[in-house]
């Protein structure tokens, strides 16, 4: 009967059952978009697997019938990385919930790809372990998610990526073949699926390494009058020797947006402020904590405030934490950018964005990861003026372009998704792209897994590299040979 | 003309193959000057058919299976500069035959250094990644995969393609660093990589004890990684007894304190403050295994029987190495691996080709079909370093 899809819905509802299975156009429509909203496509079908077979038996049929597939998490990426298909299948990881071991002697625990990244921390917090990676979605967003995208957060600063985190992942390949990626011998076939976007395949079950609680956490405030007092005060800390845990800055837009929001009492007057947080031995932290409370006023704050307590540290944190969502207080609409500049750049790269908005009249307020140079800028504009969404989205680009010329990324942690594929060639040449997806061709040959993601243009598989172009001209005028 | 003459017109430093220049027949080594010619090099080999092994500092060169064929070592040792240091940035770019000493010279002028320890007197940079060995400080600082953040490598077919950047904080595209690294030179030839850095730490502590029992130094193990210490490496080596070191390195003011804490979790450790003898190195000869083996199975692992006087040390990054005399019996070669596997992977670095020809080198390599996928994309005519890799690859 009917079409491909209608056919997979019969055969997946054979499988999975009836609840497992979504086709009801109503209800397809809750998956139209991940936490990227600018991009929707309702998917042709919804499936809800519960084990590893599920979702290789569904791969395996959407390859059989040629249906491009995407997997999805909790759908919090801010790239449209899970983006469905209106011609595909959507595979969400929600039921596929359980933490299915907790190995403390081997600090490590092992999780199916829908355990919520905060969970995984609860789990292991009686033990005084926890998982490093602490995106902003943490409390929603999906270990799976966190692989696919290498999810960061404000303390990957020292404790880095999901990559850094992941010791193996069980893998539905794009052939529908169950297999282990880790340290064993060959490729480090898990370093590049980490990070693919979810176009190398599923995960279905991870191995995360646990960290070690650190024995004390110091978090302080420092208010400047000026982002360029804060700037310095970001390179005199690094400067210094010093790996803080997380250093976030925020300009005068931004924190008047957070103000107005949840009322976080930032310093008044404040055209930047500076978090710094360090975590470790305790006795270590107290004589660096020092140290970072002089560069900062060194360097010009007017004011430093040092979290007493946890709550007190929760409340320094609320202001930077609410900062995205809080900028609906002073805008009818935004764009969320997400660059990366070389940290030495950043008082330079300030100004050219701050030049950029007064030559569009485009308002652009500033939070960043400022340890790492992970900047995201907030566009704002009015969605109801006319021209004026296309307005920010040219300010948005130039602002990419600025990091790329700068040495940097176009992104750092929200990934390429659909949303960022043709800015692409700003930093890679058409060779480094087609290299990257000779890996793709390896993995997934029919390019039916999350396509469209990522690269700007697919590259046909059947190409194999080195195309030759006749014989060597030596050869041709006979002037050598080959042997 | 002859294939030496072509490839002399892509690059200058071209001549027929000395038996020095690798430990297995060569016809001709060539070094290139630059990416340029490395690039040149690669597609006049492509073009000739020839099959191509890359070399650096040449200390690994007997790791792995000797190439079933190589027409054309590349040797990358005058591709040598610093290409770049942001201080600032905490980061380096350093072409591949750049030695790690001279790279690691550099940085400390500037406080900083490349965490990456365990590697031979003589290795390159580019040698470094493609072995993807990491020594001690792996506990904490992870090996070659996790500190590269950008890598320029010239394909197959001589084109050049980077991947990464020169930001730490980078998702745009695949990151094929951790790809290549410890590809062992079958995926291409890497001419460049960028690394983060971390400032030299203003002090450090080595802490040990000598253990009777491997439930001993297993249990003490245990009590320093569960703690708040922070160890950067923890490592337990097994001769005399069984000695764990714990490194602590930090600021001045708080490492005494934090190597107290451990000499009392080991039961009264002795504290020092260099290095003790054998840290980050093994004896040369005779058979290299490295093991995958988590620190939950570490007394188990001190109990694998092995011949008297086999030196093994063990990571709590969860790698051993295990180096068994020349002239121990395969059958013996055999018994140890087998042992080891039951614990976790392992794999023959090195061995005198009586064991290499008697023992199953790699032992079960999952998801091998995807790894021979990827290669022969990145290698279709199984040219770069054809047989030395995992499976054959």
């Amino acid at each position: 009967m009917g079409t491909p899809l209608d056919r997979l819905a019969a055969r997946f509802t054979a499988l999975l059952g009836r609840d497992s299975v979504i086709d009801d156009p109503v209800r397809l429509r809750t998956y139209e978009c991940d936490g990227l909203t600018t991009h929707r496509a309702s998917p042709g079908l919804v499936v809800l697997p519960e084990t590893a077979e599920d979702v290789a038996a569904v791969v395996r049929d959407c390859v059989a019938a040629g249906v491009p597939y995407v997997a999805r998490g909790s759908g919090t990426g801010l790239s449209g990385g899970a983006l469905p298909r209106t011609d595909g299948v959507l595979i969400v990881t929600a039921r596929m919930r359980r933490i299915l071991e907790i190995d403390i002697p081997n600090q490590r625990a092992v999780v199916e790809p829908g355990v919520i990244n905060l969970d995984v921390t609860r789990a292991v917090r009686p033990y005084g372990y926890y998982f490093a990676p602490d995106p902003s979605s943490q409390q929603i967003c999906s270990v799976g998610g966190n692989v696919a995208e290498n999810s960061g957060g404000a303390h990957c600063l020292k404790y880095g990526f999901t990559a850094h985190h992941v010791l193996s992942c069980e893998v539905v390949t794009p052939d529908g073949e169950i297999v282990e990626l880790g340290e064993g011998p060959g490729y480090d076939l898990l370093g590049v699926f980490v990070g693919a976007e979810g176009t190398l395949g599923i995960t279905t079950k991870i191995t995360v390494r646990l960290t070690r609680v650190p024995e004390t956490v110091q978090t302080l405030l420092a208010a400047f009058t000026s982002i360029e007092a804060g700037g310095t005060a970001v390179s005199a800390i690094i400067g210094a020797g010093v790996v803080p845990a997380a250093i976030e800055m925020m300009d005068a837009l931004s924190i008047e947006a957070a103000e107005a929001a949840v009322g976080c009492g930032y310093p008044e007057g404040a055209a930047a402020v500076l978090i710094v947080e360090l975590d470790g031995p305790a006795s270590e932290v107290a004589h660096q904590f020092a140290e970072v409370e002089r560069l900062c006023r060194d360097a010009g704050a007017f004011e430093v405030r040092i979290a007493a307590d946890d709550a007190e540290r929760a409340l320094i944190w609320t202001g930077r934490k609410s900062a995205f969502a809080a900028v609906g207080r002073i805008s009818p609409a935004y764009l969320v950018q997400d660059g990366v500049i070389p940290r030495t750049a950043l008082p330079r790269v300030l100004a050219r964005i701050d030049a950029l908005s007064a030559a569009s009249g485009v308002r652009v307020a500033n939070v960043f990861h400022a340890g790492d140079g992970n900047l995201h800028p907030l566009v704002l504009f009015d969605d109801a003026e006319e021209g004026a969404a296309e307005r920010a989205e040219e300010v948005s680009g130039a602002i990419l372009d600025l990091c790329v010329e700068h040495g940097g990324s176009i992104t750092g942690e929200h990934g390429v998704g659909v949303d960022k594929a043709r800015y692409m060639p700003r930093m890679f040449t058409d060779t480094d792209l087609d290299t990257m997806q000779m890996v793709r061709c390896g993995f997934d040959p029919a390019g039916l897994c999350n396509p469209g993601k990522v690269f700007p243009t697919p590259r046909l598989c059947g190409e194999v590299p080195g195309v030759k172009k006749g014989p060597h001209p030596l050869v041709a005028e006979g002037k050598a040979e080959l042997f | 003309m002859d294939a030496l003459k072509i490839l002399a017109e892509a690059c200058a430093d071209v001549r027929p193959a000395e038996p020095d220049d690798a430990p297995w027949a060569a016809r001709f080594t060539a070094a290139p000057a630059d990416a340029g010619e490395a690039a040149a090099l690669l597609r006049a080999a492509a073009d000739l058919g020839l099959a191509v092994v890359p070399r650096g500092g040449g200390t690994r060169l007997r790791w792995g299976a000797p190439p079933t064929r190589c027409d054309l070592l590349v040797d990358t040792r005058r591709m040598d500069r610093i290409v770049e240091h942001a201080a600032g940035d905490l980061v380096v770019t350093a072409e591949a035959g750049t030695p790690l000493a001279v790279l690691g010279a550099a940085l400390a002028e500037h406080g900083q250094r490349l965490s990456l320890d365990g590697q031979p007197p003589g290795a390159t940079v580019g040698g470094a990644v493609a072995s993807g060995a990491a020594g001690p400080l792996r506990l904490l600082y992870g090996s070659p995969r996790d500190l590269v953040i950008g890598l320029t490598i010239v394909r197959a077919d001589g084109a050049v393609a980077r991947s990464g950047g020169k930001v730490v904080k980078n998702v745009a595209g695949y990151d094929l660093g951790r790809l290549f690294a410890g590809s062992s030179g079958t995926l291409g030839l890497i001419v460049s990589a960028t690394f983060r850095l971390h400032p030299v730490p203003e002090a450090r502590a080595f802490v040990s004890r000598t253990f009777a029992g491997p439930g001993e130094a297993h249990d003490a193990v245990q009590r320093v990684l569960h703690s708040p210490a922070y160890p950067a490496a923890v490592e337990c080596s097994s001769a005399a007894g069984h000695r764990v070191d714990v490194l602590l390195e930090g600021v001045a003011n708080g490492v005494p304190d934090r190597a107290a804490a451990v000499a009392d979790l080991l039961g009264g450790g002795t504290v020092a403050a260099g290095p003790p003898s054998g840290w980050a190195e093994l004896p040369a000869g005779g058979t290299l295994v490295h093991a995958s083996v988590p620190p939950g199975s570490l007394r188990d692992l001190l109990a694998v029987p092995l011949p008297a006087d086999a030196a093994l040390a063990w990571s709590a990054s969860g790698h051993a190495r295990v180096v068994l005399p020349g002239g121990t019996a395969p059958g013996r070669v055999a018994d140890a691996l087998a042992a080891l596997r039951a614990l976790g992977s392992a794999v023959v670095r090195d061995a005198p080709p009586d064991v290499r020809d008697a023992v199953d080198v790699w032992g079960e390599i999952p998801g091998l079909a995807l790894m021979r996928r990827v290669k022969d994309q990145f290698d279709p005519d199984h040219r770069l370093s054809p047989g030395r890799f995992a499976g054959g690859i």
